[in-house]
């Protein structure tokens, strides 16, 4: 491991930020406004990690719950059934209902997106394109703090009369809006509606700041085109995020409304549900799926893209070689995003919507496997002919690779509308996305977490334990994910609590047992990494400026850096991968790096 | 950085993957994981065209994988003494691996256009052989009575146990009563969402006798898991005479057969 070898030599120290007008020591207010309330994009971010890893372990140990109950329906549950006490320890089909509804929703909407675009995003778009800190601190402060409400309310719905919220995590009326129709749909559902509004706003706040940094307060020299693959993704990532998100928003006013103002956007006339007639209605149930869609197919790119971003940057760092391909990219990317609003259909093709409809979003769904499919072959091309260094992070990202082909290539299966009729609310479409979300998106958060730790805290994760951490986590996440595929194929429906009692499904059991062992591995896994990364934190070897030898602007600051970010005014010269230059000594160049030095070296060993 | 041993080991990892993965896909049908019986004259398209879109993107599957294997094997920092090739990337290489997946994604999708067409698009021209309303948890059943139309006062009401004669043209009609429902039929490759407020058609022809499942696919509720009804498709004789076992047991327990199910004529 190399030392902090990079020398900001055109500018000296500045020392933006670091020292603070004296005043008297105020203890508390002072470690408030450090840590609490804090403006610093890197302390918003790392509190977003914090609290997203946090819902993480929640989120698993739903997931458990689950596959618990999939594996050995009526069975007494360990731990949980005592603490619920429910029919003597076995679980409750309404509340096994309400578990995968919130393991969904904890998963997407306190997970993923956050970590993605609050963790990530946060902590690397001003460091990563040389500006001091985000456009609008305030408002940065702002979208981790409308986070609360959410966690308020996901987390008080458990213990309201009814429980969580049990309609699923796309949340279709009329089950969601009749109050009578389950047990979930009373103050759970609002709750959940109230939650979901809040993340919202939160996303909202941070895709406006990340567009406007990016655009605006890029290092001198950082042109559009020398960007890192990860900022472009945040930074289409905000737009979709900009663009799709006041559809939701409307969407949740609107159920939200006909549950307690009596409105029936999402309501028919006659309908009865428990034997008890509507009130209201005139309205449409479909009209909440193509709403609901309309932002969460965009939903599920802002859920993979930034990891996209991640791993291209991971994956050269670790090649020693250039990106193959920076700019189909970044076309691939928008290409991605632009496709992303015309496809949201495929997931109503049986809903009842015009079939004649469905062709239109078949065809489009197909040609967005293109630019995934430009993706992959470019990743491939970007290890080819490199120096494979096979650090944890290296090797998470390259299970990205490896995972998300699975994850494409299941998509053409449910993209073909008359395969999607029998595969359509089967595992199949749960094999599908978990392999794009967590064989993708969370072993790119993993991967980022394991490169980035240096920035963040000064100090690198244990390599050993990493890999055992990546080994574990990536054989039980297969045999957990891959069959299920298979069970896909048998017509294996999704959300049903035993399905054993089906002449189709009654000998799927032992397979499924299999999976759930294969579960609680995965989740027991994520010890190593719980350990290593506190351990870390305190103990880890101090790691300088650079540690893997990176090209892109943060590993020129400190670690991690003080508030202002850089000790001197980073300046562009090139573009991010600039690695193994012929006839350099170096094998990296830094986009920092003065270009006659590098004119100077390269012209040397041309004579 | 890292010995060779580290870099062969995690090679071979990555080459696990598609090495189990079509262990996977081969072993299913012999242990009996895989598609159900198909007994409908459409599910043999739906079928062959899952197996194409199996084969194709398991082309891809195992060419890309191995490449992603055979690059880390190759290109190890412990093994491989070269500097890494500067290249930022190939005009060629992209616009071949652009246009191939292009075409054939556009391929595929024009080549399917058709099963879909007859599966959801050209309905048989008949009136409706029986009306299936969803609710929360059952599938409730409505066949025209003697009269043979459906909506009069004569009609014949059931529920979960379904009847359709072999080798016909089957027209179902769907609705739901609360919240959605979904109507799989498995073996017949037919899954449709049952939605208040709508009516929508559903049309088979069933090739083969024998009783099968009929399974709730869409979420609805607590009970989601027990809606389950079943289907017996029979030659035309016994069909008829089931339906005449019926209509005379109704009768016998009904005299007025006049519905609890009004809601069922709306
Ligand atoms: C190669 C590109 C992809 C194609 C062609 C594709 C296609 C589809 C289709 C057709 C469905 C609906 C299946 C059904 O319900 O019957 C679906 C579901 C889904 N996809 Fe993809 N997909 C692709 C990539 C992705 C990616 C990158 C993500 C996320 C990062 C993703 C996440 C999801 C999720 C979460 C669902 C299920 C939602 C639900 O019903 O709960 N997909 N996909
Ligand atoms: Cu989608
Ligand atoms: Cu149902």
């Amino acid at each position: 491991m190399s030392l902090a070898t990079t020398s900001p030599t055109l500018t000296q120290p500045t020392a933006t930020g670091l020292g603070r007008p004296a005043r008297k020591p105020r203890p508390i207010a002072e470690f408030l406004s450090t840590y609490v309330f804090s403006k610093d994009h890197k302390v918003i971010g790392l509190q977003f990690l914090f609290s997203t890893l946090v819902w993480f372990l929640i989120g698993g140990l739903l997931a458990l719950a689950v596959r618990w109950q999939i594996a050995w329906p009526w069975s007494d549950v360990p731990v949980l059934g005592k603490l619920f006490a429910q029919q003597g320890g076995q679980m409750a089909p309404e509340f096994y209902t309400m578990l995968f509804t919130m393991h969904a929703t904890v998963m997407i909407f306190l997970v993923i997106i956050p970590i993605l675009a609050g963790a990530f995003g946060n902590f690397l778009i001003p460091l990563m394109i040389g500006a001091d800190d985000m456009a609008f601190p305030t408002l940065n402060m702002l979208s981790y703090w409308f986070m609360w409400p959410a966690f308020f309310a996901f987390g008080a719905s458990f213990f309201v009369e009814g429980g969580a919220a049990s309609s699923g995590w796309t949340s279709y009326p009329t089950l969601s809006t009749n109050v009578a129709s389950s047990p979930g749909a009373g103050w759970g559902q609002t709750l959940w509606l109230i939650g979901l509004t809040m993340v919202g706003v939160s996303s909202m706040l941070g895709s406006v700041n990340y567009m406007t940094t990016i655009i605006l307060m890029r290092a001198p020299g950082m042109t559009m085109f020398r960007l890192p693959m990860t900022i472009w993704a945040m930074f289409i990532t905000a737009i979709l995020q900009a663009f799709a998100l006041p559809v939701l928003t409307a969407a949740g006013f609107m159920q939200l409304a006909d549950r307690t103002l009596g409105t029936g956007f999402f309501s028919p006339e006659g309908n009865i549900v428990n034997n008890a007639m509507q009130a209201t209605g005139g309205g449409q149930p479909l009209l909440w799926q193509h709403l609901f869609w309309f932002y969460s197919h965009p939903a599920v790119y802002i859920m993979i893209l930034p990891a996209m971003g991640m791993v291209s940057d991971i994956m050269t760092t670790f090649a020693r070689k250039p990106l193959f391909g920076y700019r189909p990219m970044v076309y691939s990317i928008a290409g991605i995003a632009g496709l992303g609003f015309i496809v949201w259909g495929h997931h109503m093709f049986i809903s009842g919507m015009n079939p004649a409809l469905g062709i239109t979003f078949m065809v489009s769904t197909m040609m967005i496997a293109l630019p995934s499919a430009v993706k992959t072959f470019n990743w491939l091309g970007t290890v080819w002919g490199g120096k494979i260094q096979f650090t944890t992070a290296m090797l998470f990202a390259l299970s990205f690779v490896s995972m998300f082909i699975i994850g494409g290539l299941s998509g053409i299966f449910m993209a073909a509308t008359p395969v999607d009729i029998f595969i359509h609310d089967t595992y199949f479409i749960v094999a599908h996305f978990h392999y794009v979300l967590f064989a993708g998106t969370a072993m790119g958060v993993w991967a980022g977490i394991y490169y980035w730790f240096p920035k963040m805290f000064g100090r690198t994760m244990n390599e050993f334990w990493g890999k055992a951490h990546f080994f574990l986590t990536f054989v039980f996440m297969n045999g957990t994910f891959f069959t299920m595929h298979i069970l896909g194929a048998v017509g294996f429906p999704r959300r049903l609590a035993d399905a054993y009692h089906y002449e189709t499904f009654h000998h799927l059991q032992p397979l499924n047992a299999f999976m759930t062992w294969c579960a609680i591995g995965m989740v027991a896994s994520q010890i190593i990494f719980a350990v290593n990364f506190f351990w870390s934190m305190f103990f880890g070897p101090v790691a300088g400026r650079n540690p893997w030898n990176a090209n892109t602007l943060e590993w020129t600051a400190p670690s991690p850096p003080g508030h202002g970010n850089f000790d001197f005014q980073p300046v562009v010269y090139r573009g991010p991968y600039e690695y193994s230059v012929p006839g350099m000594e170096k094998d990296h160049l830094m986009q920092t790096d003065p270009p006659n030095a590098a004119a100077l070296a390269a012209a040397g060993a041309a004579h | 950085m890292g010995s060779r041993l580290s870099g062969i080991f995690w090679s071979l990892l990555f080459l696990a993957v598609p090495v189990l993965g079509v262990a996977t896909f081969a072993i299913a049908p012999a242990i009996d994981v895989w598609l159900p019986k198909d007994v409908s004259e459409h599910g043999q398209a739906i079928d062959s065209l899952f197996y194409f879109i199996l084969a194709l993107t398991g082309v891809v599957f195992i060419a890309t994988e191995v490449a992603l294997f055979w690059f880390l094997w190759k290109y190890d920092a412990a093994k491989n003494s070269r500097p890494a090739t500067y290249i930022h990337g190939s005009h060629t290489l992209e616009v071949v691996w652009t246009i191939v997946p292009a075409a054939t994604l556009l391929f595929l999708a024009i080549y399917q256009m058709n099963t879909w067409a007859d599966v959801k698009m050209r309905r048989p021209v008949m009136a409706p052989t029986v009306e299936v309303v969803a609710r929360q948890f059952e599938w409730r059943l409505r066949y025209p009575g003697r009269d043979g139309t459906l909506g009069t006062g004569d009609d014949l009401f059931l529920v979960n146990d379904l009847h359709v004669p072999v080798d016909e043209d089957v027209l179902v009609q769907l609705k739901s009563m609360d919240v959605l429902h979904s109507f799989f039929l498995p073996n017949l490759r037919i899954k449709q969402d049952a939605v208040p407020g709508m009516k929508i058609p559903v049309w088979f022809k069933a090739t083969e006798t024998g009783q099968f499942d009929i399974v709730c696919a869409e979420l609805c509720g607590w009970g989601h898991y027990k809606m389950k009804g079943r289907i017996t498709i029979e030659s035309r004789e016994d069909f008829d005479r089931w339906l005449e076992t019926m209509y005379a047991r109704q009768e016998a327990t009904q005299p007025e057969p006049e519905p609890a199910e009004a809601v069922a004529q709306n």
